[in-house]
């Protein structure tokens, strides 16, 4: 599989000079799979600049992690869904009381958007529960996490290749001795032993005690789920609109330094390309 | 994979490692996954030196009869009816604890149902019955 990153940004899309390497579009992941097939890991703003890919297909695969903004305000602005020549597939968490359909009609629908879902052009939903399924040759397993509302984590296998995309994830909620036993971990199934593993990287440990329920990680945490799933490579993901590039770079150094399982940190900027 | 508890599992467990109240947790397959401080003290045996058990292996640990002091078949049990019927129950029984003190008790269990109708545990919080 090769992966790319389009957008890295946690919570809301930013921009400007201090932001420019890191990049300032929300979570939106390209999944170009050995088989052809090709997959987008969430509909975050980031998901407006993919381009080129979908030119050469006529199905696109959208997996949503979940349904909070950051993760799903691109969507409109994605061409192929008003494409009739491209069949769209979204698929992604109900809720306990409405489908995914329902669900995403509250985003694109008057007075939040002028264009409703019946209005879009060839596409389908799909509700994901916990479980597996394919899309092509591609293995999903399915699983939710620990964040505010339904909210799924994905494992992708194609061949002997894995990934394991986590975008929001707090796995020490509530936790009084994190890191504790592994089955007793959210996401620990999904991440262990994977090749990538795309992860929420948003607080300093400074910044967590203030954020503790959020839905998401810090530093220190994502450093000690690292250390027990033992990815080969650890991609940081959904990085907090308040931190600078400079910030990142140091937030990156003290994980690095906190790593000690041999996982190999690849800094998520937006653009990076990892072949698995 | 491992094995990993459905994140609902996770968090109630995480919810009743907060509480005052006893709580016990079996998951799909019977098998006693969890119990806190508080049920700690009324079953007298730390957690962490009898589980988790299989569900076979739990009448070995603990022995219930009725308030008359009959044998309780397991499948009467309060848990193990929430378990097999997937709807709440409730009684009351009599427990041996490690220390051979008998102790009286009034049990609800609970099923734990994820969407998509996941049927992923029961947990019962118990309390003691005072003359």
């Amino acid at each position: 599989m090769r992966i790319r990153l389009w957008g890295t940004r946690g919570s809301i899309a930013v921009s400007g000079p201090d932001t420019l390497r890191y990049g300032g579009d929300t979570a939106a992941v390209e999944v170009q799979c050995a088989g052809g097939n090709l997959l987008i890991l969430d509909g975050g703003s980031g998901i407006r600049a993919l381009k080129s890919p979908y030119e050469a297909v006529d199905r696109v695969d959208i997996l949503l992690s979940h349904l909070h903004m950051d993760h799903v305000q691109g969507l409109p602005f994605f061409p192929p869904l008003l494409d009739p020549d491209i069949e769209v597939h979204v698929w992604g968490p109900g809720s306990t009381t409405q489908t995914l359909r329902e669900r995403i009609s509250r985003y694109l629908s008057p007075p939040l958007f002028p264009v409703r879902v019946r209005e879009l052009a060839n596409v389908a939903f799909h509700d994901v529960l916990p479980g597996e399924f394919e899309i092509g040759d591609i293995r999903i397993t399915a699983d939710l996490i620990t964040h505010p509302g339904a909210t799924l984590g994905y494992r992708l296998a194609e061949h002997n290749s894995t990934v394991a995309y986590m975008p929001d994830h707090e796995p020490a909620l509530g936790h009084p001795r994190f890191p504790g036993l592994a089955e007793w971990t959210s996401g620990f199934a999904l991440a262990e032993g994977a090749d990538l593993l795309i992860h929420d990287a948003q607080y300093r440990d400074d910044e967590y005690v203030d954020r503790v329920g959020w839905g998401h990680s810090s530093i220190s945490h994502l450093a000690a789920f690292t250390d027990m799933t033992r990815p080969r490579r650890l991609v940081t993901f959904h990085h907090d609109p308040a931190h600078t590039d400079d910030d990142l770079d140091l937030l990156h150094e003290t994980l690095g330094a906190q790593i000690a399982n041999g996982s190999e940190l690849v800094a998520g900027v937006a653009g990076l390309i990892v072949d698995t | 994979m491992r094995n990993q508890h459905p994140v609902e599992m996770i968090l109630f467990r995480q919810v009743a490692s907060y509480l005052t109240i006893p709580i016990w947790m079996m998951d799909d397959a019977g098998n006693l996954a969890y119990y806190n401080e508080p049920a700690e003290q009324l079953l007298g045996v730390r957690f962490d030196d009898v589980g988790p058990l299989h569900a076979d292996k739990i009448g070995e640990v603990f022995e219930f009869t009725d308030l008359e002091g009959e044998p309780l078949p397991d499948d009467e049990l309060p848990i193990v009816l929430a378990l097999k019927t997937k709807s709440p129950h409730h009684g009351e029984l009599r427990f041996r604890r490690p220390d051979d003190g008998w102790r009286d008790i009034s049990v609800t269990a609970i099923p734990i149902e994820g969407q998509g109708d996941r049927f992923v545990g029961v947990f019962a919080t118990f309390w003691e019955i005072r003359a």
